[in-house]
């Protein structure tokens, strides 16, 4: 279906990423959103609750993470699109209820523009060290998507996609922004309404006699019901058979965990996205995402002008992770270089899918600023060797 | 709980009769039926249920007022009643002494 | 009489309350002579009675004993994560206003990992009926002492007596806002009734605080008999002082339980005032979420 034009904002703008972010949520048509304050991504509920009166539109600002991210699976339950906002220790926060969240089988957004951690660490200051703790950062097993902008125009235009993608898996999708990009003002193109294509909360036809919350019969997903509609479903965290009641078993674990896991990996080759450009022939592939691949594209262009053979692969959907392109460059390239804002997250899941056959240098960065692109440049050089 | 005397149209109040039914098998065997229904209608059987608690059983049905106490109080849906019919099978039931109300704290 | 007392004869009628209930799942969870049961024959009996519209009630319970209330309603149904009952509550109710939200959980639950959501709640007066099952300790997990124990009771992390002064719970809910509180024992079948009847009807945060027996862990390591022990305790120690003064309603151990409604004063509710000031500050431009809630419908 087409974007609601209440919430699209069409036009040419100069947003900064956070604001962009919040603009993309409305136009996805998301009407809930619940969040706690939290540099650096306050801005996007703050953009959120100026606009969401005059759309229909709720926003509730909760007393803390815990409950930003329980109200929003909370909602999601009504069949509204939601979403919560936070950085680094909201996101710690946030982890039981974002597992509630895929074990429910519950569409929903969690924005983190992550800063630079561990703790409190550097509150104003940019970090990427949340990829890790996006995929991994609730127990037990389960696959999120997670999706990476480099730009204001990608918080745009991603936010969106990261909305379809949530109703398309029933997972919590996560929009791994980081500061930069989040306080980076840059123009951004909203187009018309009738342009966004926006895929609907899709409510089941059965009858409340015949409906099952968790009964799957075409495809890994089962139907969706949502509250108030008179189906009197039961939807719980516990190991849960098709009916929704917890379950105490081996077999059904094993159901309940496969269909988490598999929705996405199964169909990770239609969820995976990533840009690449001279990639074919290159002695080196530089992997990277968000603001630090800006980086180093510049490192990229300077390790050309040496004449040196190197490749660019830019992740825009971080989870799940494009391991088959990268064994297939792994092949023929003799190495990655993987500059990220942290102490190697994304470079062992590089190394992990090279498998070997190819070199991964990862270029750390402890937090609070970008790469110098000499700083990767130089790697590369090494690499290249 | 006792009144001072009894009401002046006692003899006139037709109290309903009630028709106790128990789910013996659904019973744990709290005894809270039979400790507080207020006409006595409940005892704990010697019997064994299903599940091996001892159920309510019923020994003074006519007495049962269908105050629904039981029901109420029950813990595990396993005991329920239903008013009887008027003047089916308990052709005259005046209340001796009012008390039908739940006994409940004071 | 139809009915036969002997136990083992086939159960040809099902309870009234059937409908409201998810049959297949009963027997519950709940330990012989728990209080819990009660309490949710008196919620349902007083959702009959309300009249109001099934379809449109949600039920929200965290993790516990209690927890697993949602689970055995016939209703939609939220078993969430440990202390979140009333956050992701307010999500349900603020994301369709139009459904009648009630969180019923523990004690432990919703005071003690979820103090916080319940003070802030209660602060913003937001539309939930929330029934508290206390009894006074952590049940599921056997008996660790919680935000309710009264003073010198033991638990099994507090085995020497519980020396942590425990919330007064409906001064906690009174000052902090909520709308109405109650407190009854699961032996108040008919006033626990009424008061859920009557707090279905009314609006805000409603708190009705229901004590219940934990035979199995509460009364065994007090010594305190079983569940029916308790019932009588409640029997002959209960005390009903509606309207009173909630700083002295606190319990200590094994003392009389003061129980009635303490509050009842309406006050404009978070949707209200968020309507109010949005429709003063935006006039025509306010578009609030309507009761259906804020869902894209495929157009």
């Amino acid at each position: 279906m087409k974007a609601d034009p209440a919430g699209v904002l069409t036009g040419s703008h100069y947003l900064d990423g956070d604001f962009a972010c919040g603009e993309g949520a409305m136009a996805a048509g998301c009407r809930f959103v619940a969040g706690y304050p939290i540099t650096p991504s306050t801005e996007v509920v703050e953009r959120i609750s100026r606009r969401f009166p005059t759309l229909g539109g709720t926003f509730i600002q909760m007393e803390d993470e815990l409950a930003s991210m329980a109200a929003v699976v909370g909602a999601a339950w009504t069949g509204s699109k939601t979403m919560t906002v936070t950085s680094g220790p909201g996101f710690s926060l946030m982890m039981e209820n974002i597992g509630l969240a895929a074990m429910m089988e519950t569409p929903c957004v969690v924005v983190n523009v992550q800063r630079g951690g561990p703790s409190t660490g550097l509150p104003t200051m940019v970090g990427q060290g949340d990829v890790m703790q996006a995929r991994w950062g609730s127990h037990g097993d389960y696959e999120v998507i997670a999706l990476s902008p480099q730009s204001p125009q990608e918080a745009f235009d991603l936010t969106i996609d990261a909305f379809n993608l949530a109703e398309i898996y029933r997972v919590p999708v996560m929009f791994l922004m980081d500061e930069c990009v989040g306080h980076m003002t840059e123009k951004v193109v909203i187009p018309e309404a009738e342009a966004i294509e926006i895929e609907p909360r899709r409510l089941t036809e059965k009858s409340p006699e015949s409906f099952d919350p968790y009964q799957v019969e075409e495809g890994q997903l089962p139907e969706f019901a949502r509250a108030g509609d008179g189906y009197r479903f039961h939807t719980t965290g516990l190991t849960h058979d098709e009916h929704g009641y917890p379950e105490m078993s081996v077999e059904c674990q094993e159901v309940n965990v496969s269909r988490l896991v598999g929705k996405i990996r199964d169909n990770a080759d239609s969820i995976v996205r990533f840009e690449e450009e001279g990639v074919e022939d290159a002695d080196v592939v530089v992997v990277s995402y968000g603001i630090t691949a800006r980086v180093a594209r510049l490192a990229v262009e300077e390790a050309r002008s040496q004449g040196l053979k190197v490749g660019f692969l830019r992740l825009v959907v971080i989870w799940p992770f494009p391991e088959k392109r990268i064994r297939e460059l792994a092949g023929s390239v003799g190495a990655f270089v993987v500059p990220e804002i942290n102490y190697g997250q994304i470079a062992l899941e590089v190394e992990r899918a090279a498998a070997g056959q190819a070199v991964t240098w990862p270029v750390h960065h402890a937090g609070g600023a970008v790469h110098s692109p000499d700083a990767i440049t130089e790697i590369i050089i090494k690499a290249a060797v | 709980m006792r009144y001072w005397r009894d009401p002046l149209d006692a003899g006139q109040i037709e109290a309903p009769g009630g028709d106790v039914h128990i789910l013996a098998d659904r019973c744990k065997g709290c005894g809270f039926c039979v400790e507080y229904c207020p006409r006595q209608v409940l005892e704990m059987s010697r019997e064994f249920n299903r599940k091996g608690y001892h159920p309510p059983e019923i020994v003074d049905s006519r007495a049962c007022v269908n105050c629904g106490l039981c029901e109420m109080i029950c813990p595990e849906f396993a005991i329920f009643c239903l008013e009887l019919a008027a003047s089916t099978e308990n052709p005259s039931r005046v209340l001796a002494s009012p008390g039908a109300e739940a006994e409940e704290a004071r | 009489m139809t009915v036969s007392t002997n136990p083992t004869v086939g159960q040809e009628m099902e309870h009234p309350s059937a409908p409201l209930l998810r049959m297949e799942r009963i027997p519950h969870v709940w330990c012989p002579s728990c209080g819990i049961g009660t309490v949710v024959k008196c919620y349902a009996t007083a959702l009959e009675r309300s009249g109001v519209d099934l379809d449109k009630v949600s039920v929200v319970s965290g993790i516990g004993c209690s927890g697993r209330v949602a689970g055995y309603l016939k209703l939609d149904g939220f078993h969430t994560t440990h202390g979140r009952a009333i956050p992701f509550a307010t999500g349900l109710k603020l994301g369709r206003p139009e459904l009648l939200v009630t969180v019923i959980s523990g004690d432990g639950d919703l005071v003690g990992i979820g103090g916080n959501h319940f003070i802030h709640a209660a602060r913003r007066n937001l539309d939930l009926l929330v029934i508290l099952i206390n009894n006074f300790i952590y049940g599921m997990t056997g008996g660790q002492n919680a935000p309710t124990t009264p003073l010198g009771a033991k638990s099994s992390t507090m085995p020497f007596g519980n020396f942590e002064t425990p919330f007064n719970l409906p001064h906690l809910a009174a000052s902090s806002g909520a709308s109405y509180v109650a407190r009854w024992t699961c032996l108040h079948i008919r006033r626990l009734t009424w008061s859920i009847e009557e707090a279905i009807g009314k609006r805000g945060f409603r708190f009705i605080e229901a004590v219940a027996p934990c035979p199995t862990l509460y009364a065994r390591l007090n010594k305190l008999g079983s569940g029916l022990d308790a019932m009588r305790f409640y029997h002959d120690t209960a005390e009903i002082r509606n309207g009173a003064d909630t700083r002295e309603v606190d319990v200590s151990f094994q003392s009389p339980i003061i129980c009635g409604k303490f509050v009842d004063e309406e006050r404009p509710t978070f949707l209200d005032l968020m309507h109010d000031h949005y429709s003063n500050r935006l006039g025509d431009g306010y578009v609030p979420m309507p009761p259906e809630g804020g869902m894209l419908h495929e157009r």
